[in-house]
């Protein structure tokens, strides 16, 4: 009777601890939402939407005049756009490939030796990826053919680099779930093991696949100390990754370090519309692989 | 194997994060002592010593200084810095190169102590240091020559005039390609590589080769960054390239880049040395660099220790962080103002305007504006 009731309290408790911790993750993640918002206001209130939407100049914070700035969001998008189109090039074939090889082909000695290295790069810490791009990508590989000393095409590799032990890992977990009875009826059916990896295997995993590739696209969108140290410092608004670009992320960085980040100010109130643009960007994609996963999802008993 | 290793992994780091952390603990608590009993077996008087660059004794003194400011006077400090943590270890001085303007902006809010600056303090910066109740003493420590470089590559640049740098960094009527500048130079488009909005050297630059109207453009051939080292590498990457900085980073990095010759106001082409820069002769690009020191600052003992030691090693510090010493005379006058609390600053005009002219004339006592 007794230990029942401790243990029914217990229980109360762990149930009370557990709503917390959700409850904490939720409130931040409103709290944030409310903030960029709220914030944001500041600086649509001051700047024509259609100026935000559809110009193609953005030059906050780089004159003394602020009556000089223009605010055209598109330079800051396709900065990014650019560099994790370059980013997606790298991460996703090899990714791909590398989960395909891992999952389906690899000998457990292979396997053994690969799945760590992997998970070392997946460690790295981007700020070392960032001057990677900076001294030797660049100067080594882009330089000679005539791309500039900052340039979207060194920090999109980096992010490709970074992304890469992300999809890989998130593939062959997804590729693993397939049941091995598929397998062998493909075999049984005189497939070859190739056979069974492009008809039946990755289609039976593309919802898993789908959402690896939306997740490291997040993350290449969102990726910042890369392209702050190799991108360049400039919103450039075009498709050329030869020379400098900056992202969005970039831009937030660049801007906090300048001395026009004092509150009240239009280049303060623009760090928060560029990082609800962001958010937005990021939110859609999320939602995205959401409806792609359930979608193509292929449940097995 | 493999799965023993991983189940028990988390284990082992917690473990090995533990003693790691024990370990910086206790060898933290060791600093102090270890360093104490050298000062006690070493220091007859008490602490109060400034020697030179030798090896000298170790004193307790302990305390936090913080400095903020102009990454171009940045290294100067840290110069000093380093030399004066061999004989006061335990103080700690933090020194940050964000920019002159931000900075002050520490500064008159009494968040540093010392602020590094590469223009003389602005009016609008010394109304909110009164109305903080900051006073502070203005210290010159050296010269610098802004430094225009461009890529070694570029064998088509000779020299160039301030009206072709206005050509070239002004905003409206900006060229787009080297053309545009003189046309037998290459169509080609100029990448420009400039400190930022909030540096010193950006707001020296600006006035001298725009005036006080002008404006530095801001369109994408313009690559703006507080870190001068991203515009050293920037210029030393691309053949097309122009960029300004300190004297020193150019010191620093002669095989990569190439100093270009100005025509100085009697027509001469001058290249920045340590020779033209002191005699004045590579105008308008010549300038003094400066410290304020905050006076109740100055009655913390650690902070007037280093300010003392910084004065005394200044002609060494200076050479070390390549920039030109200033004359003996200057410097005595300095070390007056700070003894004797002068406060205030040379530079500005009882109508809040900007006193021009050489150091020299400048750093006057009639000069001073509180």
């Amino acid at each position: 009777m007794r230990s029942s009731a401790v243990s029914k309290r217990n229980q109360a408790i762990v149930v009370a601890l557990l709503i917390f911790c959700a409850t904490i993750s939720v409130a931040t993640t409103l709290g944030i939402v409310t903030i960029l918002f709220k914030e944001s206001i500041g600086f649509f209130s001051r700047v024509n939407l259609s100026d935000f939407l559809l110009g193609t100049e953005w030059t906050i914070g780089r004159s003394k005049n602020p009556a000089d700035y223009q605010y055209g969001i598109w330079p800051l998008i396709s900065g990014t756009m650019r560099i994790t189109f370059i980013a997606m090039l790298i991460a996703i074939p090899l990714g791909l490939i590398t989960a395909v090889y891992l999952s389906e082909y690899a000998p457990r000695g292979v396997r053994a030796v690969l799945k760590p290295v992997l998970e070392i790069l997946a460690g790295m810490p981007t700020v070392v990826l960032g001057y990677f791009a900076v001294v030797v990508i660049t100067p080594t590989i882009l330089e000679p053919i005539g791309f500039k000393p900052y340039n979207a095409m060194a920090a999109g590799i980096a992010v490709g680099i970074l992304c890469l032990p992300l999809v890989s890992s998130l593939t062959e977990d997804a590729l693993q779930a397939v049941p091995n009875s598929l397998r062998e009826a493909a075999f049984g059916l005189g497939g070859t093991r190739f056979d069974s990896v492009v008809k039946i295997v990755v289609p039976a995993a593309m919802s898993g696949i789908v959402s690896a590739f939306l997740l490291a696209f997040a993350r290449a969108i969102g990726e910042t100390m890369i392209v702050a140290l190799a991108a360049g410092a400039i919103p450039t608004f075009t498709i050329d990754p030869r020379g400098p670009s900056q992202t969005m992320t970039g831009f937030i960085v660049e801007v906090f370090q300048s001395e026009d980040v004092i509150p009240g100010t239009i280049a303060y109130y623009s760090i928060y519309a560029v990082a609800f643009t962001l958010f937005l960007l990021t939110f859609i994609t999320t939602l995205f692989g959401q409806f792609i996963r359930r979608r193509y999802r292929e449940a097995y008993e | 194997m493999n799965y023993r290793f991983n189940r028990y992994s988390p284990f082992a780091f917690c473990v090995a994060a533990c003693l790691l952390l024990c370990g910086c603990d206790s060898s933290k608590q060791a600093g102090p002592t270890a360093s104490d009993g050298a000062a006690v077996g070493e220091v007859a008087s008490n602490g109060d010593v400034a020697p030179g660059g030798e090896a000298g004794p170790v004193s307790e003194l302990a305390g936090k200084i913080a400095v903020e400011g102009s990454s171009t006077v940045a290294p100067i400090t840290n110069q000093a810095k380093e030399r004066f943590n061999e004989h006061y270890p335990d103080v700690e001085i933090s020194v940050s190169g964000d920019g002159t303007s931000n900075g002050f902006a520490s500064f008159v809010k009494k968040q540093t102590d010392i602020s590094d600056a590469s223009r003389p303090i602005k009016q609008k910066e010394l109304d909110q240091a009164q109305a903080n109740s900051v006073t502070f003493v203005e210290v010159p420590v050296a010269y610098d020559g802004l430094t225009i470089a461009v890529n070694p590559k570029n064998d088509f640049v000779k020299s160039l005039t301030v009206d072709q740098l206005a050509k070239i960094f002004r905003a409206g009527d900006e060229a787009k390609t080297w053309k545009d500048v003189n046309p037998e130079w290459p169509e080609e488009k100029i990448s420009i590589f400039s400190p930022g909005t909030g540096s010193g050297t950006y707001d020296y630059f600006s006035e001298v080769v725009l005036g006080k109207d002008g404006t530095l453009r801001s369109d994408n051939q313009i690559n703006l960054n507080e870190d001068d080292n991203i515009l050293v590498r920037g210029v030393a990457g691309d053949p097309f390239a122009i960029g300004y900085f300190g004297y020193s980073y150019y010191e620093r990095n002669m095989d990569d880049l190439r100093a270009v010759p100005i025509v100085n106001p009697a027509g001469n082409e001058v290249s920045p040395t340590k020779a033209t820069i002191e005699s004045g002769e590579y105008a308008p690009f010549s300038r003094p660099l400066f410290i304020y020191l905050n006076t109740e600052s100055l009655d913390k003992a650690e902070v007037e220790t280093f300010v003392d030691f910084y004065m005394e090693n200044i002609r060494e510090v200076v050479t070390a962080a390549n920039y030109v010493p200033l004359p003996d005379e200057i410097y005595a006058k300095a070390v007056d103002n700070v003894a004797n609390r002068v406060t205030g600053t040379h530079y500005l005009t009882e109508e809040g305007e900007k006193r021009e002219g050489p150091l020299s004339e400048v750093y006057q006592p009639a000069n001073l504006k509180k």
